[in-house]
């Protein structure tokens, strides 16, 4: 087969940015950054074990003090590959509702510093987790997903479903927020903001239908071949 | 060559096919009709998405029931939502998951993906997250996808829906520069008005088959409109 080159070079579209989340806009969890920095250089598996050696330690050694030494380390982190405080502000907003119901109560049942100690170890852990797949594309995870699962194929485990079920999981993101925020609005087109109903009903519908066209993708693009 | 041989589908006590027989040889042929025509099924049948009730599909003689992976190897298929049709994060790697199976090499893995960008207008493109891209730019990632593996027959199922028309332009472009077999459903009836031959489906029934003027005219007077 052949297809001419700059079959349509005039057609280069701009960028359009779907969403009005600043933050999602400026780092959207799990999406890739490309950079030149270190820890973009750095293999995937390096970076995993570095993750998984961090927030083992800080679990450990779970503490104020720790935390503000891992949040140093995340800042230099993210600074190192070229990232703003935005940048890792956006990878720890998700988390903004779990902090503000554990703060208090962690404070209350065993004072402010098994609350810093407990709430931040889970920023930081979501933050250097953040700094790894800012900085490591997905296939490249894969492929040492892939790698360290083999040794399950004796046991009928096969590690290709399992790091395509990752890739999904993390695709499905951004479309699910792109699919509430349509409901959203088309209910509030309709004078139905209150209504339960109508947020739930068009969700699971439309999220039903996704996922039949998703499946009838995969069958097209072989993934059971 | 694709080959319908009396073929059926029913969907429980609702026919959507009926008895269709006929042999699709030429490189572009459009496929028109009503909302629930049948026509999407129809071309679903070709790789194996659906199966017939009766009668059967041939590609190049494989019947896509009992050799699914054959016939998709052969056989590429293009949605109208691209949302469904992208899995990876980001554009390159949407593309190298279409290769996963090539056995590339890196530096040929990244050859292919460039040059296929460049074909489908989206060169630089190449880290960006798929999900930022506009729906025009989506689907020509997902025509990307589809032709880096080198299919024979790309089937397209209304592929410029939702688009709008410097995307549509840019798609049927694209599809006018391909040298394999072209199979477009559509409601958008300029698109396959230059094609070799078009099918008018109604009721899961080919109604007209031909010319692409004599049957756009056909399907126009059929729907009422001038």
């Amino acid at each position: 087969m052949a297809i001419p080159a700059n079959a349509l070079t005039s057609i280069v579209a701009r960028w359009e940015f779907a969403d009005g989340n600043p933050l999602m806009g400026a780092a959207m969890i799990g999406v890739y950054r490309p950079g030149a920095s270190i820890l973009h250089r750095l293999p995937a598996g390096v970076k995993l074990l570095g993750l998984l050696v961090f927030t083992t330690a800080v679990l450990i050694w779970r503490s104020p003090i720790t935390v503000a030494i891992g949040l140093f380390v995340v800042a230099v982190g993210y600074l190192s590959a070229g990232y703003s405080p935005r940048v890792l502000l956006a990878q720890v907003w998700p988390l903004r509702w779990i902090v503000i119901l554990l703060v208090p109560f962690q404070w209350w049942l065993g004072g402010w510093r098994s609350a810093v100690a407990i709430v931040g170890t889970l920023i930081l852990a979501v933050a250097a987790a953040g700094l790894v797949s800012l900085t490591t594309r997905i296939v490249d995870l894969l492929a040492v997903l892939d790698r360290v699962l083999s040794p399950l194929r004796r046991v009928g485990v096969d590690p290709e479903r399992i790091s395509l079920l990752i890739a999904l999981s993390i695709r499905v993101v951004p479309v699910m927020l792109e699919l509430v925020d349509t409901v959203r609005e088309a209910r509030r087109a309709r004078g139905a903001e209150r209504s339960l109903r109508a947020f739930a009903t068009p969700v699971v519908v439309r999220t039903v239908g996704y996922s039949q066209r998703l499946g009838d993708a995969l069958i097209a693009r072989g993934i059971d071949d | 060559m694709i080959t319908f041989e009396h073929l059926s589908h029913r969907f429980g006590d609702r026919p959507v096919l009926s008895d269709i027989t006929c042999r699709l040889a030429e490189q572009r042929i459009g496929i028109i009709g009503a909302n629930g025509s049948g026509k999407s099924t129809f071309v679903r049948m070709i790789n194996g998405l659906a199966t017939p009730t009766e009668g059967r599909v041939l590609v190049d003689d494989l019947d896509p029931a009992r050799h699914g992976r054959e016939v998709r190897r052969r056989v590429s298929f293009l949605f109208s939502d691209p949302d469904a049709q992208i899995i990876m994060p980001t554009v390159g790697e949407d593309i190298a998951f279409s290769l996963r199976r090539h056995k590339l090499t890196a530096d040929q893995l990244d050859q292919r993906t460039a040059a296929i960008l460049d074909t489908v207008g989206l060169s630089g493109y190449v880290e960006h997250p798929a999900h930022l891209l506009s729906s025009g730019q989506k689907q020509l990632l997902a025509v990307a996808t589809v032709l880096v593996t080198e299919p024979d027959i790309l089937i397209a199922d209304e592929p410029t829906t939702l688009l709008d028309l410097r995307h549509t332009r840019a798609i049927c472009e694209l599809f006018a520069t391909l040298t394999q077999q072209l199979v477009v459903v559509t409601h958008d009836l300029n698109v396959v008005a230059d094609f070799e031959r078009v099918l008018v489906i109604d009721e899961g029934r080919i109604v007209a088959d031909g010319d692409p003027g004599e049957c756009i005219d056909f399907y126009r007077r059929s729907m009422g409109v001038r």
